[in-house]
């Protein structure tokens, strides 16, 4: 897969950066261009990447203090007056505590802004399962009109920041406070809306978002060496889902896997689930994610372990879900079993 | 040339006429709150606000946000008088496929500024507006109509924060304090007085007007224009259901149903 540049992480020292200073790059790019773009935070400059952008723009940079839902409706009010807005806060204050101002102000009327979730998924780590933040995906994805990015790494993240001020409606784009390893490159293509296919194979497909498309690339390697070839999707836009890309997995490979560090309840598994079940024909499917509970303390890499969300996790629903595909009830069960 | 003032209170009467004609054809609609709120709109759209019907979105104009957004009906009659759309458009007010949705929504209805819906959300907008107007040089100001009710909500007083701390003085606020709400008076759901000293502890210049007097409407905005470094309240003791007698104070006519026979005798009320 040369053509989509990406880092050759099986036979080289793989970096790894949180995605939080991509999304900083972006912005900063952004501003230096002369794009009027205003940039908000509720009292986490410090944390959750903008502490530069702030140093750098005072202008463009407005610290709102701890009113998350004040500060959706701000944002609704500059953007109706022509700014394009970037709101960085917690993943799980944005997509929890302002909700309902999202919904009402900034979707309801189409608006310009850009709302960003810093330390989502795992990646607050140590603060545990309340600053966790597991169902932004899933919520954010019912709102009409919001687009939905989860960026794999680092570089992506610069990319989605750059091409959310590029669409006028309203955009969530879901960032890591954790370092994860930087798997594309500048060559690499980005468009939303577009998955990109990063391995190629013909028995299942792994469709992941964020931190797990590096774990999907290792499970696929992992399953080669048992003689399956597996084709690793990007699909770091969840909404708009890039149809094409799934129904055509779920065609030409009869099997899918969806990956996030999110709950498996309606977010990138669910919106597979979804469109699958009213296009292509019923295909085995099975949602590696965090199933239905709270997240806990510890550190990134081992809550991933912990929750069950490496690339071992996933070559094992690989091996499940070809079971499903291939009809053996016994291996379903046994699997089933652990 | 502005209206007169007997002028105002004519067209006043005259909006108060409409929201009973589009409620009672609609069958549903919150008739109380919006005429307490009659006297204060007529006063914007006639005479304070700089704003031209025929460029609805011109760049300059001065903008408002109606965050009691069950007023609806009163704000859709004002714009329609105003010369927005065809008055014949109130008659589609609720009704599937109408550019008058039963809260305003912007992308459908020429002259509305912010759509808004969920309560207490309305000054956060109008605080954003300003923000961006003070950034890019701009003059023009932002009115923002919140309902007693709403001020239950956290986010006004987050916005309240905002607007005092960032020194938004082309921010006007104007709280229609008709002292009730859906289920019976603020006082006795949970207190909100003493009302006026809360926004003034919150750094807002505060005036206190009747609502239903065109000239204390009118000097009181005057007022709002000649504050400098600070946002303004316009504190305006208004009726619930002001100009019907039966509705005046009851708070069942937040929402209640017109029948024909009511109507008859709101609209004689009216004339």
């Amino acid at each position: 897969m040369a053509e989509m540049g990406l880092v050759d992480i099986h036979h080289s020292v793989v970096e790894t950066e949180a995605t939080n200073r991509g999304y900083e790059r972006g912005l900063i790019d952004l501003a230096e261009r002369g794009v009027d773009i205003i940039v908000m935070d509720a009292d986490l400059a410090g944390s959750s990447g903008t502490g530069e952008f702030r140093k750098r723009f005072p202008d463009r940079f407005l610290d709102i203090g701890l009113c998350e839902q004040d500060m959706m409706g701000t944002a609704a009010g500059l953007a109706l007056a022509g700014k394009c807005i970037f709101i960085t806060t917690h993943g799980m204050l944005a997509a929890g505590k302002a909700w309902d101002i999202i919904r009402s102000t900034i979707c309801y009327g189409a608006l310009n802004v850009n709302i960003c979730g810093a330390d989502a998924g795992l990646s607050a780590g140590a603060a545990g399962g309340s600053r966790q933040s597991l169902e932004d995906v899933a919520v954010m994805r019912t709102l009409p009109g919001m687009t939905v990015i989860v960026p794999t790494d680092a570089v992506e993240a610069k990319k989605a920041t750059l091409a959310a001020a590029r669409i006028p409606g309203p955009v969530y784009v879901r960032f890591a406070a954790a370092r994860v390893p930087i798997i594309t490159t500048d060559l690499t293509p980005f468009t939303v809306g577009q998955a990109g296919v990063y391995r190629q194979g013909d028995d299942a497909t792994i469709l992941a978002c964020g931190v797990m498309v590096y774990e999907a690339l290792k499970a696929a390697r992992k399953l080669e060496d048992e003689g399956l070839g597996v084709r690793v999707v990007n699909c770091h836009t969840i909404k708009p889902l890039d149809r094409a890309i799934v129904n055509r997995a779920a065609v030409e490979t009869g099997a899918l896997v969806t990956a996030e560090e999110g709950s498996t309840i309606g977010g990138l598994g669910g919106a597979v689930a979804e469109a699958l079940a009213q296009t292509v024909r019923p295909t085995p499917i099975r949602i590696v994610g965090i199933e239905d509970r709270f997240g806990e303390s510890g550190k990134h890499e081992q809550l991933l372990q912990h929750f069950g969300l490496t690339a071992r996790d996933i070559a094992a629903a690989v091996r499940e879900v070809l079971s499903r595909k291939h009809g053996r009830q016994d291996d379903v069960e046994s699997v089933a079993r652990g | 040339m502005s209206p007169t003032p007997n002028e105002l209170r004519d067209i006043a009467q005259m909006i108060r006429r409409d929201v009973l004609t589009m409620t009672l054809e609609s069958g549903s609609g919150h008739i109380g709150g919006s005429l307490s709120a009659v006297d204060l709109l007529t006063v914007l759209y006639w005479d304070r606000m700089r704003v031209n019907p025929e460029r609805p979105r011109w760049e300059d104009r001065d903008r408002f946000v109606l965050s009691k957004a069950h007023a609806s009906p009163a704000l859709y009659a004002a714009l329609a008088r105003r010369g927005y759309f065809d008055v014949r458009e109130l008659m589609t007010f609720r009704k599937l496929k109408s550019m008058l949705q039963g809260f305003p929504d912007m992308q459908r209805t020429p002259g509305i500024d912010a759509s808004v819906g969920s309560p207490g959300q309305g000054l956060s907008i109008a605080n954003g507006i300003a923000m961006a107007a003070k950034m890019d040089g701009k003059t023009f100001r932002v009115y923002c109509l919140m309902g007693d009710g709403e001020a239950h909500e956290g986010q006004v007083w987050e916005a309240a924060m905002t607007a005092a701390h960032h020194g938004l003085d082309r921010v006007c606020a104007i709280m229609d304090r008709n002292m009730m709400m859906g289920d019976g008076s603020t006082e006795d759901i949970v207190a909100l007085s003493p009302l006026v000293d809360k926004w003034r502890t919150f750094n807002w210049h505060v005036v206190e007007v009747d609502g239903h007097s065109i000239e204390q409407i009118q000097a009181a905005f005057a007022e709002a224009d000649s504050v400098k470094g600070r946002p303004t309240l316009v504190h305006a003791k208004t009726v619930k259901g002001k100009g019907v007698p039966f509705m005046e104070n009851k708070p069942e006519w937040h929402d209640r149903k017109l029948t024909e026979e009511l109507y008859e005798e709101a609209m004689k009320a009216l004339t």
